[in-house]
């Protein structure tokens, strides 16, 4: 006998048991199947004045998808998610939702919000399996434009210009495109050939050519590409992949590691597969130092390999950066977390391998600049945790190499390009950026709605050129 | 894919390669970097450009076998490919921004241990293509294992080989020489380059900082992207931590934390050590010894 179902919840979402999972680096959710989907599009009141469009970055047509969902028109969905994003699949995966379109949702009020971002995720994984795909321009106008980095700003750039009728170039430095989908977010998060590579074929699809292997200020300039390959304009989207170290004594020490180092390891490289050549150091005793996205998923990188993980932060749970589910996910998998704790000195053996972290208790004092509470030292009050890896996930800041390659390109003091936030027009005519080379390190969907306005500053610049 | 257009072994275990990457060939200078990666499984590879041709547009690597990836590079041949080739990365040596009329004025010494010789071929054939002579000291372990003697003989001023074993030239490490030149001979040096493995660099700067000849060195610690974004080859200068990638390779190496750094070398020898048994024995390696991890 079926029960009503009560509407003030979201129909829940099917995981990885917990135990399981913690030894496998297959993808933790598991989605909505299209009857769970369509139970769930049931949920959304198809408001007038939908306040989830206003907290979407990239504004896609919330109550509208979610319409044809709960219809069952799977294809009409992803058009209308299709007019404002180029990679859904990746978004309804990664998007912290409860500070953005699910935060708003009148639904949220009295009970939970609708589940966009899953619903968003079933639709882009429904097409893939179904061979929708986004349609390529009639023909080109001729003109050339070259997009630096081919993270989710730059994807999303150079899909919207090629719509457009550009002839669209990316430039990587790296091996494979996708930048951090593709070399920070791990497999059990957001799988690579699954859902990475396809929207980036989708891009492809577009008629967008992706040029790995250049180091953009080594291998060639941007003026060497504005003056002597034909581009008429640039969109900079190199992200910032600079980490940052504590400075703390030991830490050059033989098992720390950068967060990105551990990561590109083991996501790009796929060290933790036999049949791949990269080493990966697994530790047994792993210590984590930060609170954000990267640090979780290092984590529970760390922890999937075998080894027992502390994550070490300075401030309290309740300012942990990292999306909630993310921290949620992290616990349920046995990560032990020790907060309002900094570490003051990583101890080695003589053979310089790491053999501990000295850290210390802190409490929180009076808010700073930033609104949060400062976190501040508590004198005696050091102890040690025994390690043999630490891995330093403190953020990370825009690389100095395009800034300052590029004549007539001016960053702020933190190394970021200066750039409008509403077109991403820059300080050189003809060069324009976003996502995290603008902002410092942010979300994916903030790269891409930046990725979206560049590529409408390029067109506004030229087509007004003509 | 970036076509390998000749593939010759140089001595025991040491490679050249000239590989088609007309990018790189048109915008490298002496002192840079590229790395490679085999195929879809292989690991990235740091090796310094030993040779390019603009015109070609092709670049010259030159590599040891010293781990289960460089062994898998030594059986490509002329016409294989590498998947791919990024670069140039890294800082051009210092020299190649100054002037050649103030070069000229100086004594200039270069050091190169074992495949060393490689990285400063470019750097010594520069300074002849300016004008400029230098002195050249090039040692090896061997006779078998020098390399490049013949190209660097017609690049430098004056060159100076060495065995340990005295099988080739003198006999002896590469410091004896310089004690020799220096002490002997009573030459001058305004300033030194040593490139070689990180054990003859740390020597070759004990030493010229005692000689007070500023000295410069490459240093090859492990790299992953090569590019700034990871920090696995940071390495102590003075008393900042710097990133061997971006920063280097080149750096003051009086100032070099060479200890440090010559541990964090090790940091993977495990790993690398299982890697070379899997492909020295391949399917018949199955860890019976129960030590390397092969019965995983």
């Amino acid at each position: 006998m079926e029960t009503k179902r009560d509407m003030m919840v979201k129909v829940p979402v099917r995981e990885q048991d917990p135990k399981v999972r913690a030894a496998n680096f297959e993808e933790v959710c598991l989605g909505y199947n299209k009857e769970e989907a369509m139970a769930e599009a049931e949920r959304c009141l198809n408001c007038k004045n939908a306040k989830c469009i206003a907290g979407c970055p990239v504004s896609i047509d919330i109550p509208a998808f979610i319409q044809e969902v709960k219809n069952g028109a799977l294809e009409e969905a992803a058009r209308v998610i299709a007019r404002a994003s180029a990679l859904p699949a990746v978004c309804g995966r990664v998007c912290p939702q409860e500070t953005q379109c699910e935060g708003l949702c009148i639904r949220g009020i009295k009970g939970e919000p609708v589940s966009i971002g899953k619903l968003e995720r079933f639709v882009a994984d429904w097409s893939r399996e179904h061979g929708f795909v986004p349609e390529a321009p009639e023909k080109t106008n001729g003109k050339k434009v070259a997009v630096i980095g081919s993270g989710p700003c730059g994807l999303t750039c150079a899909g919207d210009l090629a719509k457009l009728g550009y002839e669209v170039t990316i430039f990587e430095a790296l091996h494979e495109a996708g930048g951090v989908l593709t070399y920070g977010i791990p497999e059990f998060r957001l799988p690579k050939a699954d859902v990475v590579q396809p929207e980036i074929d989708n891009v492809k699809k577009l008629g967008v050519r992706i040029e790995t292997n250049v180091v953009i200020g080594k291998s060639v300039t941007i003026d060497e590409l504005m003056e002597e390959e034909g581009f008429k304009a640039v969109f900079i989207g190199s992200g910032a992949g600079l980490p940052k170290f504590m400075g703390i004594p030991g830490e050059n020490a033989n098992g720390v590691f950068s967060a990105n180092e551990y990561l590109t390891r083991s996501n790009l490289m796929k060290a933790f597969r036999e049949d791949y050549d990269t080493p990966l150091m697994i530790g047994k005793n792993v210590v984590v130092v930060g609170g954000g996205n990267v640090a979780m998923d290092a984590a529970r990188t760390a922890l999937r390999l075998g080894a027992e993980v502390h994550i070490v932060y300075r401030r309290s749970e309740k300012e942990l950066p990292a999306r909630a589910e993310e921290v949620h996910h992290a616990k349920e998998e046995g990560i032990k977390f020790d907060l309002l704790t900094n570490p003051v000195e990583i101890l080695t053996d003589d053979n310089g391998w790491v053999s501990g972290i000295i850290c210390r208790r802190m409490e929180l004092g009076e808010p700073d600049e930033s609104g949060r509470r400062r976190p501040v030292e508590q004198a005696g009050s050091d102890f040690r945790i025994d390690a043999d890896t630490v891995i330093m996930a403190l953020g990370t800041s825009p690389n100095p190499l395009i800034s300052a390659t590029t004549e007539g390109l001016s960053v702020n003091r933190w190394k970021c390009i200066i750039a409008d936030e509403k077109d991403g027009k820059t300080t050189k005519e003809g060069v324009y950026a976003g996502g995290d080379a603008v902002t410092g390190a942010a979300t994916v969907i903030l790269a891409m709605e930046a990725g979206r306005a560049g590529a409408r500053g390029i067109d506004e610049y030229l087509s007004g050129k003509r | 894919m970036y076509q390998i257009l000749k593939a010759e072994k140089l001595a025991d275990k040491i490679y050249l390669m000239v590989v088609e990457a007309p990018r790189i060939a048109r915008s490298c200078e002496p002192g840079e970097f590229v790395i490679v990666k085999i195929d879809e499984e292989g690991e990235r590879v740091p090796l310094t450009i030993c040779d390019y041709d603009r015109e070609k547009g092709t670049v010259t690597i030159v590599f040891q076998t010293v781990g289960a990836s460089t062994q898998r590079m030594s059986d490509l041949k002329a016409g294989d490919a590498f998947r791919d080739f990024v670069g140039p990365l890294g800082n051009p040596s210092e020299f190649v921004k100054e002037d050649p009329e103030t070069l000229k004025k100086k004594k200039i010494l270069f050091v190169a241990g074992g495949v060393g010789a490689a990285p400063v071929y470019p750097q010594v054939k520069w300074m002849k293509e300016h004008g400029i002579d230098v002195d050249v000291i090039v040692g090896s372990k061997t006779k078998d294992l020098l390399i490049l003697t013949e190209e660097m003989e017609k690049q430098a001023g004056s060159l100076y080989i060495t065995t340990d074993d005295g099988s080739f030239g003198h006999k002896g490490m590469v410091t004896e020489v310089i004690t020799d030149l220096v002490e002997s001979q009573g030459k001058k040096y305004d300033t030194c380059v040593a490139i070689g493995p990180m054990i003859m660099m740390k020597f070759v700067c004990l030493l010229t900082k005692k000689l007070a000849i500023p000295t410069v060195v490459s240093l090859n610690p492990i790299m992953v992207d090569g590019t700034g974004m990871c920090g696995a080859c940071r390495v102590t200068v003075g008393d900042k931590v710097k990133f061997a990638c971006v920063d280097g390779p080149e750096f003051d190496g009086h100032l070099v934390n060479f200890d440090e750094a010559m541990k964090r070398q090790q940091l993977y020898r495990t790993q690398e050590g299982r890697a070379m048994l899997r492909i020295q024995e391949g399917d018949t390696h199955h860890g019976g010894c129960g030590h390397c991890g092969g019965e995983e």
